[in-house]
């Protein structure tokens, strides 16, 4: 099958790939730009280890064509942090031990970023059902919850 | 054995809560985990599954596969080593291995692996196996446990049994473990009250979110080398040389991150796969599972039928207990069924005690561990009755567990006497628990349990080496699962009294350090654990051997405090202390590098008891549960790195919660799983659980010189029946069989009346 030409935007820069019209925007990513970031944890869109920002919207980029990132912006984890400074988000996951063994985190925080970016002063409530669709299996969530939430409070502090 | 040396206070580093070593690489997507490997030339590998759950294979056509330009190689069983023994012991487990990464004779189950392809890409590889022709007999199967051990059920393999089973049971009953002391039947007589009951659980995924994947390369020659997620690398290497035929030192292993295992990645399933495809096509391979072959092809844990008979008197003393366990792992001898049956009572100082434990084959994937295998169902069936027969007798279910508690010196119910233990202890911590007398809202109930693990020592090698500059780097062989290179850091910088900052632990690959087990049985903190510190003390003799020879004084005179060498008293001489940096800077001159190591089994893991506290509550009209308020109490002997330790529990517990809610194989009447994807197999998110709260109880385990306990596995024993009980209590109805769904309590309601 012919590949097709894709010009697309990651975390600001411009960059071009050629795919198969049946591989995702995850295998594209991965494969192609080697952004191995975003992680397959399902390719159902169940677990959401592989969300990434689409024009600003959070997608699991596994129900994603690559050929439909054409002119789009995507935003991944290896974007979250500002050159040498990381994100606020990540530096506290760090702090609270909000990661065990981290797979599922690259998705984790680029939900609960695009979170706080639409509402920064979530319930509990709110981060838990914002973050139903990313799985975790090592930390049962609590760690995860009070680190987004504590990020919350700092950034709305810092403002 | 207790440790001469044991170090239980005044600790400098041991019990802070430094960031992780590598939690940059974590959140910034930097860390490479199995599938973010790449090689030049790589291809794609994939595997194509048999449909059905018993089935006699009698012929494989790879021709049009093979026909195709983009297909550099097809593999089925008869590339793989013909002289892997079907006997006994390891070299039978290679054969049974063998045989579930790639099929012989038979599929014995669905997602049984019977060929695979390699190809120039991912979905070249995919198509390739459309052009495989299979021709299947299909077979009768079973997939239920009492099912698969009656008269009529079908053989899976014939000659499979040992000796352990008594003669007239079914050939898919493969052991039987029978344990105890005392004289059970006086001691139901003794009794005021015996409840009898039976129990069921179902086989639930260890569901990490990374699925398996591996890049191999294997060349003519012989020498290998493989990149793949695995708990432990050493096992990989010796297992995939048995397979392959090669000699295990020429095959390379690499232990990449690890996007979680739980006890189901200390075996191997498609590494033995990408090395054949690669010795075949002469290229690496690059194999990585799809969800589906996840939970089709890979270990879930036993599935379990038990029945439990406890007698009681009015004052709450057990006078006998029984419990006979089957446990179904799939279509390979190894169910966990003695783990269960030695696990079911262990909390308890029993005089009366008799346990049977049955492993039983049916066609389903072969099981793997799944964090304390067998003690999650043993402890949900025993808890169970326990909570009725405190029901029933008007009795506290926390005092009546502290009357009956295993302490130090109790003959453990699966044989030996415990040495120092903290049953006690997390009970004691349980009553204190402001959780335990909270009010409950009306349509909620509260559950408690008590939960028991052995944890495991292991054969373990460590690597310590010091650099000019004062540094340290920690070679370890276990796989850091959750945070283990922050425990290592610490307990070395313990010894060397240097800053945590100074140390990089890093995971060795097998070419670099003697072998280590697997990281599971909850082992690394405490075995790994104890070689870094044994490791870091040979470093410091050495040190001291150095400032000893500096100073002209007798290397008795010296010692270390506080990361420098001393004089050990007056009488040793009068010298400022030398700190370690002033050492190894001029370590080149006066002896050579210095690195200390460590290699042995360490045999002194200490037991590891919990209690938890659930509150649940049940919606009559949906039958729908949510645990609204959970509390882990837990022995850790000593917490290295106590949010780590907090993680484990909070892992453990929620995992639990999974396996007594929602989580289940489910499997049709042809034998084939229902629900291989994350949307049909339901593991909690985020918005079903509450906060989980901890409490770290610290009972110093004698076996380790800091006092460690594992923690990674015991948090998942007390759930179940812990979550039962609450849910039970909840709904006014005893519930037996896992998981506790809608449908299962809507039943139990209506049942009831």
């Amino acid at each position: 099958m012919s590949k097709i030409h894709v010009s697309t935007t990651v975390n600001g820069d411009a960059v071009e790939y050629l795919c198969d019209p049946r591989e995702t925007l995850l295998d594209c990513l991965r494969d192609k730009l080697s952004l191995t970031g975003a992680k397959e944890g399902c390719g159902t869109g169940d677990c959401g280890a592989c969300s990434v920002t689409l024009d600003g919207r959070l997608v699991c980029s596994c129900l994603v064509l690559g050929v439909e990132a054409e002119g789009k912006e995507i935003g991944t984890v290896e974007g979250i942090a500002d050159g040498d400074v990381l994100h606020p988000l990540q530096q506290k996951f760090i702090d609270y031990a909000a990661l065990q063994c981290g797979i599922c985190t690259p998705g984790i925080l680029v939900a609960a970023k695009a979170l706080l970016e639409q509402n920064p002063d979530p319930t509990e409530e709110e981060v838990r059902f914002w973050l139903a669709g990313n799985l975790c299996r090592c930390t049962g969530y609590d760690k995860i919850i009070r680190a987004v939430m504590d990020t919350a409070r700092d950034m709305r502090e810092a403002v | 054995m207790a440790l001469d040396d044991l170090k239980t206070k005044d600790f400098a580093f041991v019990g802070t809560r430094p960031n992780r070593p590598d939690g940059l690489d974590k959140v910034t997507g930097r860390a490479k985990f199995g599938a973010d490997a790449h090689a030049p030339g790589m291809l794609h590998g994939a595997i194509l599954r048999s449909p059905h759950a018993h089935a006699r294979i009698l012929r494989i056509d790879t021709s049009r596969a093979e026909a195709l330009k983009d297909v550099k190689a097809v593999v089925t069983r008869a590339d793989f080593s013909d002289q892997v023994p079907f006997a006994p012991g390891l070299e039978g487990e290679f054969w049974n291995v063998l045989e579930n990464v790639m099929a012989g004779d038979k599929a014995l189950y669905d997602g049984h692996a019977v060929a695979a392809v390699a190809a120039t890409s991912a979905l070249a590889a995919r198509d390739a196996l459309k052009l495989i022709e299979v021709e299947y007999e299909v077979l009768p199967h079973v997939t239920d446990v009492d099912k698969a051990m009656q008269a009529d059920a079908p053989v899976i393999r014939e000659g499979a049994t040992d000796y352990s089973v008594p003669e007239g049971m079914h050939p898919n009953v493969v052991r039987m473990h029978e344990s105890g002391h005392g004289d059970v039947a006086a001691g139901f007589a003794e009794a005021d009250l015996v409840i009898e009951d039976h129990f069921t659980t179902e086989a639930t995924h260890q569901g990490y979110i990374e699925p398996h994947a591996c890049l191999a390369t294997l060349g003519m020659d012989g020498k290998g080398e493989l990149w793949c997620c695995t708990q432990g690398h050493w096992i990989v290497q010796k297992t995939c040389a048995a397979l392959l035929g090669i000699e295990t030192a020429n095959l390379r292993v690499t232990a990449s991150e690890i996007g979680g295992g739980f006890g189901g990645k200390t075996t191997v399933f498609i590494e033995p796969v990408a090395l054949a495809l690669s010795r075949k096509a002469n290229k690496p391979v690059k194999l990585v599972m799809s969800r589906s072959e996840v939970f089709r092809a890979t270990g879930p844990t036993a599935s379990a039928s038990m029945d439990i008979k406890i007698g009681m008197k009015k004052d709450g003393t057990i006078t006998a207990a029984e419990g006979i366990f089957r446990l179904q792992g799939g279509a390979f001898p190894g169910g966990p069924a003695e783990y269960t049956a030695m696990c079911a009572f262990a909390p308890y100082n029993l005089t009366n005690v008799r346990q049977v434990g049955y492993d039983v084959m049916t066609n389903r994937p072969k099981q793997a561990a799944y964090r304390a295998p067998g003690s999650p169902m043993a402890a949900f069936a025993v808890e169970s009755v326990i909570d009725e027969l405190c029901n029933q007798l008007g009795l506290d279910p926390i005092e009546v567990r502290l009357k009956n508690a295993s302490r130090e010196g109790t003959k453990a119910s699966y044989g030996p006497r415990f040495q120092r233990i903290g049953l006690v202890e997390t009970l004691e911590a349980a009553k204190a628990h402001p959780h335990l007398s909270a009010p409950l809202k009306p349509g909620q109930g509260r559950g408690i349990s008590c939960g028991f693990w052995f944890n495991h020592g292991g054969e373990t090698s460590v690597s310590l080496a010091l650099s000019e500059d004062g540094s340290a780097q920690v070679m370890v062989g276990t796989p850091d699962i959750g945070g283990s290179r922050a425990s290592m850091a610490l307990m070395a910088a313990e010894v060397l009294g240097i800053p945590y900052d100074n140390i990089r632990v890093t995971i060795a690959d097998t070419a670099t350090l003697g072998y280590n087990d697997v990281s599971h049985g909850s082992r690394v903190t405490y075995a790994s654990g104890l070689a870094t510190i044994k490791a870091a003390r040979h470093a410091v003799e050495k040190l001291c051997e150095r400032a000893a020879k500096k100073w002209g004084i007798p290397v008795d005179a010296v010692k270390w405090e506080n990361g420098c060498a001393v004089p050990s008293g007056p009488n040793a001489g009068d010298f400022d202390p030398l700190p370690l940096a002033d050492i190894t800077a001029d370590m080149g001159r006066t002896g050579g590098p210095i690195s200390g190591h460590f290699e042995a089994t360490p045999e002194g893991a200490g037991v590891s008891f919990a209690t938890h506290i659930v509150d649940a509550e049940v919606d009559p009209e949906t039958g729908k549960t949510r645990v609204v308020r959970y509390t882990v109490i837990q022995d850790a002997g000593k917490a290295i790195h106590p949010t780590y330790v907090e993680g484990q529990f909070q892992g453990g517990a929620a995992q639990g919660i999974g396996w007594a809610l929602n989580e289940e194989y489910i499997y049709g009447e042809d034998g084939r799983l229902q629900n291989s994807v994350f949307l049909d197999y339901r593991i909690p998110v985020a918005s079903d659980l509450p906060m989980i709260d901890t409490v770290i109880v610290e009972v110093p385990n004698p076996g380790h010189p800091f006092g460690v306990r594992g923690v990674g596995e015991t948090s998942i024993c007390p759930p179940l029946a812990a979550i039962a009980n609450a849910v039970s209590a909840a709904a006014g109805v005893r519930m037996r069989n896992l998981p506790m769904s809608p449908p299962r309590i809507l039943s139990a309601l209506k049942a009831h009346g």
